[in-house]
This record gives C-alpha cells, structure tokens and sequence, in this order.
C-alpha cells in the first residue's frame, strides 16, 4: 500500500464523500421512481414514499397490462427495435468493411461522401419532403429504412477492422483464394464481435428510446410505438381513464391510479434496456475508444 | 508507360469490384437520406407550393432569411439557443472531467465500478421518460419532489410552468443524464497513463492535486479540445425533443429556440410554410458548420489538436 501524505488523505476522505453524494443524486430519483410504482397508490399522492415502497401493490402493473395503447405501443417498439437494428447492422457492415481496405481504389472520394453528411444537413423538412415523396408516411418503414444507414456507425467499424483486426488474416485468406464477400461473412464479422455488440446496443437503444421521427411520420394511432404513447400519457397528460379495466368508484381515485400508472410505464418501459445494459458495459469503453481515434 | 499505369488501376477497380458492389447500398442510402435533402433545401430559397412541387415553385431568393431575420422573434430566438447551450455545456462538459478524474483517485475499485455503473444508467432513459420522471417527482401535489419544494415555499410551486426554472431543468435534468455517460472517454484516457510517470512524481513528493495539475489535466487536453471543436459545431443545435416536450405557453419566452420554432412554422403549424422553415433551419446549418471550420482553424493554430 503506498503510503499517503496528509494533505493526500484529506483529499481522498473529501472526494470519496464527494462521489458517494454524486452516486445517492443520480441513484434517488431512479429509485424513487421504482419504489412508488409498486406502492400503493394513497400512499404515492400523498407523498409517503420516500425510502422504501409503502403498501405494496402491484396495481399499476396491472393497469399497465389492461392499457391496450400501451401494450401495443411495447409491441410495435419492439419490432422496431428489432428490424431497425438488424438493418443497421447490415448497411453498416456493407459500408464499413470496404472502407477499411487501404487497397479500395478512389476510398477518399467515398470516405468524404459519408463524413461531409455528419457535418451538414439538409434539415428537417426536406427529409419530411422526401420521406412523403417516397411514400414512406404512416407506415413503419419510414422509421426504419433511413435510420439504417448511420455514418458514424460506419466510420466506427471501419476504424474497427483496421486497428483490430490484423491484415496477415486477410491475406492468408486472399491466398486462400477467399473473395471479399466470404471474407466479410465467415471470417471479418465474426471478429468484430465487441464492435457490433456496442453499435447493437447504442442503434437498440436509440430505436426504442426515439419519438420525434414517429411524431412527424405516422399517424395512425395503432403503429405508434411505446414512446409516442408515453409522451401522451407522462407529457401530455391525456390519459384515457376508461382504458382501465378497473373498477374505479372515484375521481379521487381515478387520479391516484394516473399517478400510479405513471410511475409504473417509465419503470416498464425502461425495464429492458436497463436489464441489457449491464451485460454490454463492458464493450462500451472499446467502442467509445475506437470512435475516438482518427480514421 | 502511361497506358500501362491505366490499366494497372482499372485492373485494381476491376478486382475490387466486390467491394463496390457492396457499397452499392449504403453509398445509394446516403445519396437518398442526405444528400437529397440537401438539394429539396432549395425551397428555403423559393415559395414553395405544393400543385408546383420542390422543383417548380418560383425562386424569391433570400426572401425567407430576410423575413426571418428582420423578424420580432430572432433575437430571442438566437439569445435563447445561445444561452441555452452555453449554459448547458459549461454544465455538463467540466463536470464530466471532474467526474472522470475523481473517480481516477477512488481507492476502492469495487465501489468505482459501482459509480460508474450507475452514473451511465440514467443515459439509457428516453427523453419522454426523463421528462416524464421530473413531471412525475416535481408535481407539487403528487410528487414527493415538488410537495417538498412547495412546503418550502408555502404555496404550491409547479417549476414547470415558469419561464425563469426552464433554463435549469432543461440543463440540470441533462446533466444528470449524461455526465456519467460522458466521463467514459475521459477515465479511459486517464487510464492510459503510464504508471511511471505518477510513481516518480510520488517520489518527489508531489500531492495528488499537483498530480492532478500536472499529468492528468495535460493528457486531458488533446481529448477536451476535440471534444470543445465538436461542441461548438453544434452551437445552435439544442436538446430538440427535450425542448418540445418540456415546452408550455408559460415558458415560451426562454423556452422558443432556432430548432423549436423552425418546427412550429415549417410543420406543426396548421397553415405550414415549408419554405420558411426550411431556410431557418438552413440558416442554423449554416452558422454551425461555419463555426465549427473556424473553431478547429483556430484549435490548430494554438493546439496540435484538430478535428481534420
């Protein structure tokens, strides 16, 4: 152990408190959010939850169950999440591979075809515009097809296969008589494991997490996915109380039963990426890092 | 020898040709998600209707920035976008090093796993939900948050309909989501300084805050100005969707920036004016990729670091 002046021990004391309030400010207001959505719902209005649940119940749960919008918001999330991710994955292999050879004849050209689109947009209503043009409105696919091509997931895999994965394998299986295609699918993708679990993770997350694009594309109030739903519910206050399959004797209770819900949705739908993430946090350091270095 | 060099290269684009024809679909992708927008900007320059389409509407020029700029509401607007993300990087950006270097010092490496752990949890919550959880905790007749803050004040304090408590839920709220999540880069640098160098200077007797002023802010500094460039390049681009959501009629007069507004003319209007919107929007592309050119310019000159 190496042995610590005073001044040195002074400042360790002061910046382990210091961290310990950090942690209790980030970890409340989660734990406060877990712990009323299964308390009861007097008890959460009246402000009664404060450490641990009180009056346990799982009503807000089942609220949740008998709330057709939200159940088919989760599903219509998850299909998203799903094929958006698997999309992206695709383009992003198709675009980062190539770009990682040193030997792709005219790759500054294309490489400054994808990076000038990170720093410059057309904006927000000619890509209305288009997707309206294309037809895409008021189905699925408009969130899905252009979410999939991602440049900077690209520019991560390709720095990915050129720092990570060595070029004597490429060229062993070049005298192997491999083609790029094959190369690509039995041999490249499969060593960049820790890349595609990170840009899995960020592209799931980003699809499950999204609402604006759903906001400006779809209409129809049976696609809308499980955020879109939440905004009305959390943001916009509007609550269809004879959703509930409850028997409900009172406005007071009616409005009790709304705050309950609430808590127990943002806990419902947070659930699943919370519950993936810890399994992913250790890629997160090596995609971040990879994504810093120049390519 | 020229001819022979000419076939060599078609000879080397013929034997990529699989690498072309895989990138067939992400460069076709690009030229249709973002370069095409680009071209359909052009309305920001015309009168856009819709019988005439993006490409037959009359050109009218610079009409729409010069309607946009003359206009009662740009200043606000620009000092509200400006303040905004100011106030909201001089937040989060310090705070995420601070983050990282304290956690550096951390004695017990269990319990900076668990900080860690928890601090990047809250940056896989959703927009609407984070909103969602502020309204839910700050309601000042349900939330346990908000009963504290209107048992102080004697009266019932909603923070979310006053236009001087948006600036800092808007900032604060980011913060909580995000300054763990931003310390990673920051720990992994950290990370990678030599042992040897901090052993030597335990040697020579230095504390750890001039260890801290000497070697660790130094390897800092190359990640912090990239990371300086990239934010100044998104200046005028604000939190968009945590803006529209915590925005009410009582908050507007901190709450309207650039982003929010373009939206409100260019589409959630009941009468939209494509053309108007887009140039707004157009004019925030602008301004940010001219600052960010001029910043890294700058960033070059003074410092080895750049972003090209």
């Amino acid at each position: 152990m190496i042995k610590h002046s005073k001044k040195d021990r002074i400042f360790l004391v002061v910046n382990t408190s210091i961290l310990t309030l950090f942690l209790l400010i980030v970890f409340y207001p989660m734990w406060l959010v877990l712990i009323s959505s299964f308390s009861d719902p007097n008890a959460v209005t009246a402000g009664k939850v404060i450490i641990f649940p009180v009056g346990f119940s799982l009503e807000g749960y089942k609220a949740i169950l008998s709330y057709k919008m939200i159940v088919r918001g989760f599903m219509n999330s998850l299909v998203l999440m799903v094929l958006g991710t698997v999309f992206c994955l695709i383009v992003t292999a198709l675009g980062g591979y190539p770009l990682s050879r040193s030997d792709l004849p005219g790759k500054k050209y294309i490489m400054f075809i994808f990076t000038f689109t990170m720093y410059f947009g057309g904006g927000m209503i000619p890509y209305f515009l288009l997707i309206r043009d294309l037809h895409l409105m008021n189905t699925i696919w408009a969130l899905v097809v252009p979410s999939a091509l991602n440049v900077w997931n690209i520019i991560l895999m390709k720095t990915y296969f050129q720092t990570s994965v060595p070029d004597e394998i490429f060229q062993a299986a070049r005298v192997d008589g491999c083609s790029d295609i094959v190369y690509l699918v039995r041999i490249g993708l499969p060593l960049a494991k820790p890349i595609i679990a990170v840009l899995s993770l960020f592209t799931a997350v980003g699809m499950w997490n999204s609402y604006f694009n759903a906001l400006l594309f779809l209409n129809d109030t049976e696609l809308f996915p499980l955020q879109l739903v939440l905004r009305d519910i959390l943001v916009v206050n509007a609550t269809n109380t004879t959703e509930f399959n409850l028997d409900v004797e009172s406005i007071k209770r009616q409005q009790e039963m709304v705050a309950l819900l609430k808590y127990s949705v943002i806990v419902a739908s947070s659930a699943p990426l919370m519950i993936l993430y810890p399994f992913v946090q250790k890629y997160f350091v090596k995609g971040i890092m990879v994504g810093s270095l120049k390519g | 020898m020229m001819k022979t060099s000419t076939k060599k290269q078609l000879s080397k684009i013929a034997r990529a040709y699989q690498l072309y024809l895989m990138l067939l679909i992400p460069v076709a992708m690009v030229f249709i998600f973002c370069y095409y927008p680009m071209y359909g900007a052009q309305i920001a320059f015309k009168k856009y209707n819709i019988v005439d389409g993006v490409f037959g509407s009359p050109w009218v020029g610079l009409m729409w920035l010069e309607n946009f700029v003359s206009g009662k509401m740009f200043l606000e607007l620009l000092g509200n976008t400006l303040i905004l993300n100011l106030y909201s990087l001089s937040m989060g950006f310090p705070l995420s090093i601070i983050l990282a270097i304290s956690l550096n010092y951390l004695t017990s490496v269990a319990y900076k796993k668990v900080i860690q752990m928890v601090s990047y949890a809250p940056y896989f919550i959703s927009v609407v939900v984070m909103v969602g959880i502020m309204y839910s905790l700050f309601n000042p007749l349900y939330g346990v948050l908000g009963q504290v803050l209107s048992k102080i004040a004697g009266y019932p304090v909603d923070i979310f309909l006053s236009e001087s408590s948006f600036r800092h839920i808007f900032v604060w709220s980011g913060v909580w989501q995000g300054v763990g999540y931003g310390s990673i880069m920051y720990i992994s640098v950290l990370a990678s300084v030599s042992p040897e160098l901090h052993e030597a200077a335990i040697i020579d007797g230095a504390t750890i805050m001039k260890r801290i002023i000497h070697i660790d802010i130094p390897t800092l500094m190359p990640t912090v100005v990239v990371m300086m460039i990239l934010n100044t390049g998104g200046l005028l681009n604000t939190g968009f969707e945590k803006v529209l959501l915590l925005q009410n009629s009582l908050n507007l007069s901190t709450s309207e920036v650039i982003d929010t507004y373009s939206y409100k003319v260019g589409l959630a209007s009941s009468m939209p004016n494509y053309s108007s919107g887009t140039m707004i929007g157009l004019f925030k592309s602008i301004v940010c990729f001219v600052l960010l050119l001029i910043v890294n310019k700058v960033a070059q000159k003074i410092s080895d670091s750049s972003l090209w």
